[in-house]
């Protein structure tokens, strides 16, 4: 078990770039995956089509697959994601403004997968809040944004906060494959090194799993706890 | 359904706004086209990736590396498929008997907790191994729920990658075909095992109630009345899994299974066509999820109807649970 407290320093600052990835992709997540909730459930058809179509490729691709291209097939024709090198923010992650592309692609990579299944939870909180609230909505007049925004939106919050969570929970597990994709220094590349410098293999795996337990158990307690006040106010 | 669901937070367009739908989509579509061809097709063209030395070995039957490509790829997806088979059939087997377990320990621990003797009563010796039986379920009860959040908590690329390399450590070697079976199935089993027993939670009452009245054993009333309306409650949920399976089996490649991604790695290697591979393999994954998730789209819809047969009707009634909860693990 030495190797844990010897390497704890590594794990913690894994952990910390684990975390940095995850909350820069959460909310690339949730921008594009709100963009393409409110897509979806526009009355303009093209844009339903679109959103559709955007949906149903990403959440039948392996997000392996959409790793492959952000890592290696971009850079080959110069694409580096530079987007992503804002001033200020470049300032707290510092990873951003390096120059190898690596952990920007992993953010976008990251970021434009999990967008499905965020506007896909985003859609199913709409759909939950009751029809008589929206026809109500219109019968008063409202537009379709007013519609949303004072009355389905509010609503759809509490129906969307459990299923909203569980996609997160999961990006953060799917953060893991990063690792593999360049990203040096996060957890799974951490145990990766370590494990091949011959150490041994269970106490790295025991580190890694706690350094992800760390992120999605407190999460996943949060959301059993909010299901279950969920169901008492129903 | 779109345009039902849809409908109920607008007014149905009338002339003026079809009009202005059609007008703007048109312009913006082609402003996005013009968009595209300027920022993706020029830039990719540029850099030459819609030559046929790029795409000809995939798509044009004529190229000399067309049939080798894909009998690789054939290959491939034969690998993949099996990998996905036998960890589905592994996950649903083993989550079951998870489920099972895991719904009877429940029961126990909330049932009454026997002890030797009544209080100020002497200790009955006799009941010693009841009280420890009960102990041991108890302490079983805990063991797998453990279980359950650390392997529902770490990534399942961790569990494919440390089976790999822990198990060779213990004089278990495997092909990696079986490292990578064991590594979703440890992931997936427990996904589809708390499915199964969210399925049997969510039953109504009665179901157990009558099960225990005609004098069922606890298991007896799991396995012959609860678990199969689990099934059929949970089906669309367990079909929506065995995309997630399908699209794990990707991550074979890290322990080096030759799956169809580390294949087009291979044709990649020689051919040096990147995004095209990528683009290919992508179209058949998509393709294929597709269909699963449109039978598990069809298969709700059947459950559903199911769950509207009028009281009094041939077909035997099946208890529906009145929410259907959340699977959220299913990314």
């Amino acid at each position: 078990m030495h190797v844990l407290v010897d390497n704890a320093g590594t794990f913690a600052h894994g952990l910390y770039v684990t975390l940095q990835l995850c909350l820069l992709a959460g909310i690339g997540a949730l921008v594009i995956g709100t963009v393409l909730a409110a897509m979806r459930i526009s009355p303009v058809p093209p844009l339903r089509w679109l959103g559709t179509a955007y949906v149903t490729v990403v959440r039948n691709t392996p997000l392996t697959i959409v790793f492959f291209v952000a890592a290696f097939a971009l850079p080959q024709i110069g694409v580096g994601a530079d987007f992503l090198k804002i001033p200020l923010l470049e300032q707290v992650f510092v990873r951003l403004g390096t120059d190898l592309p690596f952990f920007r692609l992993a953010v976008v990579a990251l970021a434009v997968y999990t967008a499905a299944f965020v506007c896909e939870a985003l859609r199913a909180g709409v759909n939950a809040v009751q029809p008589g609230q929206a026809e109500a909505g219109r019968s008063l007049g409202l537009t379709f944004l007013q519609n949303l925004r004072l009355i389905v939106l509010p609503q759809a919050g509490q129906a969307t906060a459990v299923p909203l969570g569980s996609v997160i929970i999961a990006m953060i597990k799917n953060s893991a494959l990063a690792g593999i994709f360049g990203v040096a220094g996060d957890l799974m590349q951490t145990s990766d090194d370590l494990s091949s410098l011959g150490q041994a293999t269970v106490p790295i795996f025991i580190g890694v799993s706690v350094g992800y337990l760390i992120l999605t158990v407190p999460l996943g307690l949060l959301l059993d706890h909010v299901e279950r006040r969920q169901a008492v106010s129903r | 359904m779109k345009t039902a669901e849809a409908s109920v937070l607008y007014d149905a367009p009338g002339p003026r706004a079809r009009r202005l739908t059609v007008v703007t989509s048109v312009v913006v579509g082609a402003l996005l086209a013009y968009a595209l061809y300027a920022w993706v097709y020029q830039p990719l063209a540029d850099k030459g990736q819609f030559t046929h030395e790029k795409w000809g070995a995939l798509v044009d039957p004529s190229d000399e590396n067309f049939p080798l490509v894909w009998q690789r790829l054939g290959i491939g997806f034969r690998n993949t498929l099996t990998a996905a088979a036998l960890s589905i059939v592994a996950s649903v087997v083993l989550g079951t008997a998870l489920a099972v377990l895991r719904f009877r320990l429940a029961d126990v621990a909330r049932g009454p907790r026997p002890r030797l003797g009544a209080a100020g009563r002497r200790p009955a010796f006799g009941r010693v191994p009841v009280v420890l039986r009960y102990w041991c379920e108890r302490a079983l009860g805990l063991v797998t729920r453990v279980f359950v959040e650390f392997f529902r908590g770490i990534p399942v690329l961790i569990t494919i990658f440390f089976t790999a390399r822990i198990l060779p450590e213990y004089g278990v070697r495997l092909s990696p075909l079986y490292f990578l079976v064991i590594g979703l199935t440890l992931y997936n089993m427990v996904v589809i095992g708390e499915i199964l027993r969210s399925g049997m939670a969510n039953l109504p009452r009665g179901q157990k109630e009558a099960a225990d009245a005609i004098g069922l054993s606890p298991l007896q009333t799991i396995v012959s009345i609860l678990l199969p309306q689990s099934y059929r409650v949970m089906l669309p949920a367990l079909i929506s899994q065995v995309v997630v399976v399908l699209k794990d089996t990707s991550l074979g490649f890290v322990i080096s299974y030759e799956e169809v991604l580390r294949i087009g790695g291979q044709i990649i290697q020689s051919l040096s066509n990147p995004i095209q591979v990528y683009i290919v393999i992508a179209v058949i994954y998509i393709l294929i999820n597709y269909l699963i998730s449109r039978l598990a789209v069809y298969v709700q819809r059947r459950v559903a109807r199911g769950r509207k047969t009028p009281p009094g009707a041939v077909v035997p009634r099946v208890a529906v649970p009145d929410t259907a909860p959340g699977v959220g693990a299913a990314v």
